[in-house]
This record gives C-alpha cells, structure tokens and sequence, in this order.
C-alpha cells in the first residue's frame, strides 16, 4: 500500500502538468501511465501555444486559454528553472495565413467577434493584406491573400515541455509509474486506491487526465466524459536555417530548425495512421502557402489522435457521486499546460473548481442530452 | 498515374531477383523497384560493370560475387519490369483482393504509384550499428561500405587502415584488398564466445562450404602477413576533423597508434524500416539480437498479401536469401492462381532443401559472431548512439535510469533520437538494447520505434503532386 | 580518402567536387567522388556542425547528404555523377533563399 495526496491516471502533458502543480505545492502525487505504445496526443502535438480562433463563441473559454497563455512564459521559465530543459516556448505573436478572399472574409467575422466576446480582457488583432503579412514572414508565396494576427500567440516544443514536466514532477518528490494501465479504480468520496501490478496506491484525490482514456475510467467514478477521437496528420521536414520568425496556424519552423506542417481533423475512430490522402493535400497547401517548401525533405510524417468533447471544449468536472475525483481533459494540452500546472491542481487541492471554469462542467452534457 | 500489376518486389538483391524470375516464369506480371543503378543488391554490386570492364577486380573479389554475373543478366532478360534507381517511400495494406493496396515510389526525380495485387519486401540487410567511441568520425566506414566502393568504383582505402569488429565479412574485406595488393594494418577480432558456438559446431561443419571458405580466408591472409589481433575489447577511435588513432586492449595490453581509415563490422541485421512502416508484425530473435517480420514457411507476413524474403526477414545469407525469394514466388504464383497448390509444393521442394542446407550453418555462425554486449548497448556515456541527432548513451541512460522513460518511442519524444535523417536505422537497435539493460528486462519487452511512411527521403513537392484525391474537408480554415 | 585500384578502365567523367575539377569514372555516385578526392568531412551536421564523412555507403546513414547541382541534402551514395555535375559539402543546416 502506497499512500499519497493524489494519484493522476495519465502521464501525457494534461495528467503531468496537474500533477506537477500538486508535487509543486507540497502535495504527494503519483502518475500512473501507460507504457511505451499509448494513444499519446502529447507526443503527436503540434506544438502551438494559441490563442486566435480558440473560444469562437464561448468567452469563457478564450478568457481561459488567455490566461494560459499569458502565464506560459514564468511557467517556462520555472520548468527551465528547475530541471535545465528548454520548453521552447517563444511568444513572438502568431498568424493565420489564408489563400483566398473567401477565408481572409471569414477569418475577418471571426476576429470581429472574439473581439466583442473578449468584454474587458481585451482581444487585440489585426487583419493584414498579403504586402503587410509578407513584411512579417517575407517566405509567403504570392497566393497568400492575406492574415489574422494577434500578439498572444506562440508556440512551444511539447516533447521538452513533457519531459520537462515528468523531469520537474520527480524533483518535486513526485512519483511517476509507467507501464501501469488503470482499468479498475476502488472508490469511495474522497478515498480512492488503484492496484496495479501488486501495488495498490491510495488517496483523497484522483485526477483523470488520461485523454482518450477519461471516458471510461470516468464512468467508474461517476463522471460523465464523452469524449472521442479526432485524427490529426502532421509532416515534418529536415532541418533548416531560420526562414520562419513566428508560427503560423498550419505551418511553424520549431527552435531545432525543422519545419512542422499541420494539423489534419477527421473522424477516423482509433485508427492512427497517416493516409497519403491527407498528407498531400497538407503538403499541397503548405507548398502554396510557402514555396520554400517544395524542395525541402519530408523526415517524418505521424498522426495522433485528439482527445475531443462534443462541442471542442475542455471538460473540467468534479464528480458529484465521488467528491475528490477530478476529470481534466482537452485537446490543446499545451496550450492550456501552464493553466493546468499553475490553476488547476490548486482547485484539485481546494476541492472545488471556481465558477470560471463551470462552463466547462460535464452538466453541459446532460443538458445537450435532454434537448 | 497508378499502374496495376500482379507483384511488386522492392528490393533487386538475390532474394528479390529470384523471386521475380521465378515468380516471371510462371505468368506473374512482375514490377521489380531497386533504389540502386544496377541490380544485384549490396552482395553483387556493380557486378555488370566489374564483368564487362574490370576483370582482375572479378578476381579479386572473388567466385562468389562473380557468381552473380550470370544471376543478374539473367534476371536482366526475363519479362521483367525492373525500375532502377526508384526509391519506395510507402505501402499501403491491400484492403483485400480486388481493391490493393497502393505502393509509392520516387524515380528520376518524379513520384510514382503502383498497385500491386502482392507485395514482396526484399530490402536485404544493412550492417548492425556498432556504436564505439569516434564511429562518427570521418574516415571511419562500415565494413560492408568499404567493401561496396571496391565493388562498385574499385577504391581502395589509402594510408594506414585498420579492420575492426567480427563477422566473415571482416575477413573477407581484407582478404579481398589484400588479393588487390592493398594490405590492412591490422585485423581486430572482437569475437568473443568462442565457446558458445561449440554445441553448433557439429551442424557447422555439415555445411562445408562455409567453412571451408572461412578457413581458406584466414590461410590467405595469414600468408600475406595480415596482422589478426584476436579478443580485442576497449575499441575507442580518437580524432578531429577525422579519425586520427585507433586505441585498443588486447591481451591485457592497451594499444594506440596512428591510422587514416577505420571500417567497421559487428554482422548484419534486417533492413527493415518499410516492414516496420506497414505494421508488420515483428519477432525477437535473440539468436540474432535482432527484430524480424513474422513470416510463415512461405514468407507470408502478418498483413495479408504482403510477402517477406532474404535477410529482410531474418539473415539467411545470399543464398538463403535466394531459396526464400523463390519460396515466397511459388506461394505469390500460387495465390494467383498460376500454378496450382500441388504445383506449388512441388517445386518448392528443391528451394527448401536449399534453404535448410544454408540455415544448418547459422546458429553457429550467430553464436559465433554475436557482437560483444558493450557495442549492442555502449558503457561510456559519451558514445554517440543516436548519429543524426546527436544523442549519446548516457543521456539515453539517465532518462530511462532517472526519468522512468519506458521505452524507444517516449525516448524519441523526450530526447529526439531516432528522429533525423535516417529515421532510426542507426540508432534504433542500440537504444532498444540500452533501455532493456537499464530496465533489467528482455528487449521484445522493449519494443521498437514506430516507423511511419514516408521511409525514403521525398520531399515536400513530391507530396504535394501525389495523384490521391484532395481532403479540403479535413485540412485548411 | 580512398585511391582508385589498377586495372580500371580510363574512360572518366569530369565533375567538380567543391569547385575543384576532379575526373572519375563513369557510374560513380557522388559520394564515391568526394571519398576519392578528400580525407575530410563531406559535410557538418544541422545538429551542431560536427564533421562527418559517408559511412555506409547504401543509403541507410544519410551521412553523405551534399550539395548536388545547387540542390542541398541529397544523399551522395545514391546519385550516380554526371558531366559537369557540381557537388559540394553540406554545410550545417540548408539554407532557404526567400
């Protein structure tokens, strides 16, 4: 019997960022992970820290994403800090290159509106004619017409901020136990134990920020998490001398120097594998938008799956039937990592998520269900 | 464009080209993909050209590599479609038997597609790395490349040359150079367990004919005074801009001294990026320390249709290689429906007799030659073990010792090995092997890396003319 | 880094390796060509500019990218010269001209 604060199924960007903000306050926490083949959003992340276009409609969840980005930079800072890995996080501001006057329009409304949605934290943006966008990143090829920019966006490499996190989450007396899949949780309000391979570990607290896997380990706990998956495809190519200054919202050069061309979404159920499909008309658009990009080599091309609730918002939810069990899932887990590190694991430890993140609540569901 | 055909065989070596000619032979509509010039694979390169304008290299190089002359033009004048120089980047699983799946290529610059109705992986062997300390130092070369360069451009290293490692291919190197009047340094052994091959000794020596040559190769060089420095350990190569020293422990003694050219060897394992990028089930061979595709006795791998021969399937040696290309043709011709089942195990009788004939010599060869445990898993934290990203062994170590990294596929999220150039191919076996050790449990337990298409380097251009249907449904605004 | 044997035909083909005119067989790869006419690295890695020189010389290793005919990263094992062929050392990282 191994006795902590709280135990957090999932060791991908999510489950370790609310754990290291619990191993961070003092709090003694386990990540129970899958092993080395998992369905891991985190390693086939794009890597945006973004802001533009998220929260369309629902102004608590850009105000949300705000924050987190805004904090991304001390959090960075910390976890570099504390372990020595860079997360490669750059805020140089970002933009979303469109091709036809069709797109530039409907980006244009978008904006608009997330600026009126935005109340009093503000939403700055500007829209740029292809002459302004070219005077920001000069590599645009001639079809571009035009983009969005704002100033919040950046970007961050999510495999150092992951391994930053577990390194961080182990320094702060964290455990980590891989090769430990949780299919049976005992649970009761505010006790919990979970046996795995001979060893049971038990606590007051249980976060689920297993992704994909919250949907039924929900179901054990009395949270209702209707998660599923979205295909995302991604090519990556050989390493180049800097051409690009800031991310764009399908194509960003990293800090090592590759160029990263996204993200694909589709209903393809569990099945992640890339399709050629899909690559090419990524490639076919990346090449328009950039014509650099014709002779550059493709080194890697994956897909992952993107852990999505009906309605594309996080669900943060703590289950009524068993208080002090904790569901956590998103599918822009780098984006909102420093919001789950620095916020959400005090509302763990508080017992009680704030009323700004209640339109985030698994209620929304059982209101969609009776409509 | 996308061209149907019966058979697609990637990979123009013996396994390959013994399949197509047998598979040729009996009605099947064969398209042959090699990424080299000239077909023969690395065992017979540039055999056409060596027969028609280097008779003394013929010689040099010995019977078995002329051997292939009469192979190559054979499999040269069957109705065979042979693309040279097409590089496969990817393979799709035939969904079933009418609709199968598609196979994408890169020649001449273009992309090509292909839809073969069967799939024979033939993409041979490549030298297992053998991460020592310099190994990334110029002038330091596999043995296996040293070897490829004699055969396809007749060079020969220059200045003071050092062999290192175990395998045959290390005598036969050298004595190939030595016949040629170019005399190696030195030969150090690394060879090991001696003893461990002795219980297969017996089953060895049933197969004359390798060890007869092994013998032969070490009276030839024994007589033109090629040192063979036997249980040499501690191989560290010094330099800078090149490989400079060569320092080493053998008989208790540490030797350093000046050389120009180092080539490398401990065996070869699997080429078999394209088997792992089609899912392809795959099996530990611990006799071989290495993964392979599970195959039946036909070469029939786990995905329907797809078909595995030669030493992508496991070594065999070229003429292993050779009977299980013609196994797998027989079975391809057979599910074609152009010989019957009978027909089939008929005339694979002669192949399968064949093939024991070639594995009775392996499990002493593979006793033998297995590579010590330091260079499957390198001690010193500084040796380079991923080459493309830099990423060396003790912070291979401290991720799975500290971090709890579990296996190949986290290690490449959290420290980017295996995601270069190569895409694994020199590195993947080594950090398989260092977190099995670190770990204390058997590699299979491990894993590999997943690979995923494209396997070949294309580029972003090539992508964007694929002939496949756009999906703006899923990409864009 | 290598010398050609004896009895070898004569007939070559002329190419410039570095912007140095060298002549070398017919069928040569590029990789080939730079291995007889330097001791050196072929190129330096995009990682952190280690020299580097062909190692395996069948495609596996992409340690023999260069610069041929003024496209960068091709693998000189595999790209057979032709007349006036221009191959050059990778240097670092390709660089992109906008």
């Amino acid at each position: 019997m191994a006795d902590f604060d709280a135990i957090v199924v999932g060791g991908g960007l999510v489950g370790t960022a609310v754990a290291y903000g619990l191993a961070r306050r003092g709090r003694k926490a386990v990540v129970l992970d899958e092993g080395d083949i998992a369905h891991r959003a985190s390693r086939g992340n794009f890597g945006l820290v973004w802001v533009q276009s998220k929260g369309f409609g629902v102004p608590e969840y850009q105000r949300w994403t705000r924050r987190s980005s805004e904090d991304w930079g001390a959090f960075s800072a910390q976890l570099q800090k504390e372990t020595g890995i860079a997360s490669g996080h750059e805020r140089p501001g970002g933009v979303t290159l469109c091709l036809t006057e069709e797109e530039l329009d409907k980006r244009r409304r978008m904006m608009a509106q997330l600026h009126l949605e935005a109340g009093e934290t503000n939403f700055e943006y500007e829209i740029l004619d292809h002459a302004q966008t070219k005077k920001l990143i000069p590599a645009i090829g001639p079809q571009v017409v035009g983009a969005s920019y704002t100033r919040y966006d950046g970007a961050a490499n999510p495999l150092y901020t992951l391994r930053a996190l577990h390194a961080a989450l182990l320094q702060h007396g964290g455990r980590y136990v891989p090769n430990a899949r949780v299919e049976h949780i005992n649970a009761a309000p505010n006790q919990f134990s979970i046996t795995i391979n001979g060893t049971t570990y038990a606590a007051p607290r249980l976060v689920l920020g297993a992704g994909l896997g919250n949907k039924a380990l929900g179901e054990k706990v009395g949270l209702n998490v209707p998660v599923r998956p979205v295909r995302g495809q991604i090519i990556v190519t050989e390493r180049v001398a800097p051409v690009l200054p800031m991310p764009t919202l399908m194509i960003r050069q990293t800090v090592e120097g590759t160029i990263m061309i996204g993200e694909s979404r589709e209903d393809a159920g569990w099945i992640d594998t890339t399709t050629p499909e899909i690559v090419h008309t990524l490639a076919e658009r990346a090449v328009k938008t950039f014509p650099f990009l014709r002779d550059v080599r493709i080194v890697r091309t994956w897909a992952a799956l993107r852990v999505m609730a009906p309605d594309g918002l996080p669900i943060y939810e703590q289950s009524r039937d068993f208080p002090g069990a904790f569901v956590c899932t998103c599918h822009s887990g780098v984006t909102l990592a420093a919001a789950h590190a620095l916020h959400y694991a005090q509302y763990v430890i508080d017992g009680a998520l704030p009323p700004e993140l209640a339109r985030f609540s698994t209620r929304r569901f059982d209101v969609q269900a009776a409509a | 464009m996308n061209q149907a055909c019966d058979l697609a065989i990637i990979g123009a070596g013996p396994a390959g080209m013994a399949a197509a000619l047998t598979a040729a032979n009996r009605g099947v509509n064969v398209v042959v993909l090699d990424e080299q010039p000239e077909p023969g694979g690395q065992i017979y390169r540039g055999i056409e050209r060596v027969e028609r304008t280097r008779a003394r290299h013929l010689e040099w190089l010995g019977p078995d590599y002329a051997a292939g002359a009469n192979f190559v033009r054979a499999f040269r004048n069957a109705k065979i479609e042979y693309l040279d120089g097409a590089q496969v980047w990817q393979i799709e699983a035939p969904a079933n038997d009418a609709s199968p799946g598609r196979l994408f290529y890169k020649r001449n610059g273009a992309v090509g597609q292909l839809s073969p109705r069967r799939v024979l992986i033939a993409t041979g062997a490549m030298e297992r790395p053998m991460p020592i300390p310099g190994w990334t130092l110029p002038g330091v070369l596999t043995c296996g490349a040293g070897q490829t360069v004699f055969k396809a451009n007749g060079l020969a290293p220059q200045g003071r040359f050092v062999l290192a490692g175990c395998g045959p291919l290390l005598l036969l190197y050298a004595a190939q150079l030595v016949r040629a009047g170019v005399k190696p340094a030195a030969i150090l052994e690394t060879t090991f367990n001696h003893g461990a091959a002795l219980p297969h000794a017996w089953k060895f020596f049933t197969t004359p004919e390798y060890w007869r040559k092994g013998l032969a190769l070490l009276r030839e060089l024994k007589a033109a005074g090629v040192p063979l420095r036997k249980n040499v350990t501690q191989l560290v190569l010094h330099g800078d801009a090149r490989v400079r020293e060569i320092e080493y422990q053998c008989g208790g003694k540490t030797t350093r001294e000046p050389v120009d050219q180092v080539f490398l060897h401990q065996g070869v394992v699997p080429n078999g990026n394209l088997a792992w990028s089609m899912n392809l089930a795959h099996a530990w061979d611990d006799a071989q320390r290495s993964f392979r595709p599970r195959l039946d006795e036909w070469g029939r791998s786990s995905t329907p249709g797809i078909f595995v021969a030669g030493d992508a399937g496991g070594i065999v040696g070229a003429k292993g290689a050779h009977a299980t290309g013609r196994l797998a043709a027989l079975a391809i011709a057979a599910d074609l429906g152009k010989i019957t089942i009978e027909g089939r195990d008929q005339q694979a009788r002669t192949p399968r007799a064949e093939l024991a004939k070639h594995q009775a010599a392996r499990p002493f060869l593979d006793a033998l030659y297995r590579p010590a445990p330091h260079w499957l898993a390198p001690q010193e934290a500084d040796t380079m073990v991923c080459r493309c990203e830099e990423i060396r062994a003790g912070e291979i170590r401290r991720l799975v010792t500290e971090q709890l990294c579990p296996g190949p596929n986290q290690m490449k999220s959290f420290a980017r090995c295996g995601m270069g150039p190569c895409q694994g191919r020199l590195c993947g076996l080594t950090v398989v092997e260092l977190i099995a050790q670190c770990r204390g449990v058997p590699v299979p337990e491990v894993g590999y890396y997943r690979i995923r298409p494209p396997v070949k380097p294309v580029t972003m251009g090539d992508l964007a003319t694929l002939d496949v249907p756009v999906r703006p449904d899923a990409v864009g605004l | 880094m290598f010398k050609l044997l004896p009895d070898t035909p004569s007939e070559r083909v002329t190419v410039l390796v570095d912007d140095v005119t060298v002549q070398v067989p017919p069928g040569y790869t590029a990789a080939a060509a730079m291995l007889m006419n330097t001791d050196e690295a072929t190129r330096t890695t995009a990682t952190s500019n280690q020299p580097r020189a062909p190692y395996c010389m069948m495609g596996v290793c992409f340690e023999c990218l260069m610069e041929i005919n003024g496209v960068p990263n091709q693998q000189g094992c595999l790209v057979i010269v032709s007349e006036g062929m221009r191959i050059n050392r990778q240097q670092g990282k390709r660089e992109i001209n906008v």
